[in-house]
């Protein structure tokens, strides 16, 4: 992997199942991968400044929080309007994510995709509602796929060595 | 991995753990006692905090927590993939899909494209081989949606 050295990737190896839960967690890793607490947080924080970690938190499980309504909300827009329209859907506080894709016709003509998640199908309906009168005639066609199952849920998973 | 109903029992969480659920998914401060920063900051022990999160992670609300790491940030590349999986088949092609390490994330949907997974590869390249290998093993055709633009990552959930 071209953009970390072999430290670095005993850092993401070490750490990307999840941080030990205690009082030193950082300390923890340290001591697993053999270097100081503080070459194990000053290596993350230069990772984090370079984007190579997003950030050190906790993912939630939609369903135990009652968001059990998720739907990924699709959308054919006008190439030319996209990006624009794109940037204020992503900035509804109820779209998660949001993405330009490419189409794959004839069977996928859809290029915007915004994830909408709600306590019921109803709410989530609402919100693909909004989205719809926002994105007005710059759309012509959309859909809504609505999640039933996960069935995998890990992350990257680097190998040890190599890359 | 064994598959997680959509329909998950709900777990009761209280108005702390609430707390604790909103303020670990803004992240946690990169230094040698993180628990006790967020402790101060809401008023609670280190300890309180530090037990509370690991019960949300044993109790399954919280699925994950330690650094978020991007793939393409260091060489490497993330694809939305998707697949028309005949039903009969449904299970059988999921653990197989399930089985390959480049697959992150996996969920099923209601649609023709029933199968919609996310491919994270050291390298970019390494995209189109696992794709490849995935309509090799399972007979399914593999479309392939690779972000274009992103507009938006803040991803949180209101507990």
């Amino acid at each position: 992997m071209s953009g970390i050295d072999a430290i670095d990737r005993k850092i993401v190896t070490a750490t990307q199942c999840g941080l030990p839960v205690v009082r030193q967690p950082f300390a923890r890793i340290a001591t697993e991968i053999g270097c100081s607490e503080a070459d194990v947080i000053a290596r993350l924080a230069v990772m984090a400044a370079r984007g190579v970690v997003r950030r050190v938190a906790a993912a939630p499980n939609h369903y135990a929080l009652g968001m059990v309504a998720n739907g990924m909300s699709v959308w054919d827009v006008d190439d030319t309007q996209v990006s624009a329209l794109g940037a204020e859907i992503g900035a509804l506080p109820y779209v998660t994510h949001c993405y330009r894709r490419p189409r794959a016709l004839p069977a996928w003509p859809y290029n915007l995709f915004a994830m909408v998640h709600g306590a019921t199908r109803a709410e989530v309906e609402t919100k693909r509602a909004e989205i719809a009168v926002r994105l007005g005639s710059a759309c012509r066609a959309s859909d809504i796929l609505y999640s039933t199952r996960i069935l995998k849920k890990t992350g990257l998973r680097l190998a040890r060595s190599g890359g | 991995m064994r598959a997680r109903s959509a329909s998950a029992e709900r777990v009761t969480l209280d108005a702390v753990d609430r707390i604790i659920v909103n303020r670990l998914q803004d992240g946690i401060p990169l230094v040698p006692l993180p628990f006790d920063a967020v402790a101060k900051e809401i008023g609670r022990n280190p300890e309180d905090v530090i037990a509370r999160t690991a019960r949300l992670i044993e109790a399954g609300v919280l699925t994950r927590f330690g650094p978020f790491f991007d793939a393409a940030a260091m060489g490497g590349a993330f694809c939305l993939c998707a697949m028309a999986v005949p039903r009969d088949q449904f299970e059988a092609v999921a653990d197989l899909v399930n089985g390959f390490d480049e697959v992150a994330h996996n969920y099923e949907r209601e649609h023709a494209l029933n199968m919609w997974f996310v491919l994270a590869t050291e390298r970019p390249e390494g995209i189109a081989m696992a794709a490849d290998e995935i309509a090799r093993a399972t007979g399914c055709d593999v479309l392939m949606f690779p972000k274009l633009e992103e507009y938006f990552i803040g991803f949180k959930v209101a507990a």
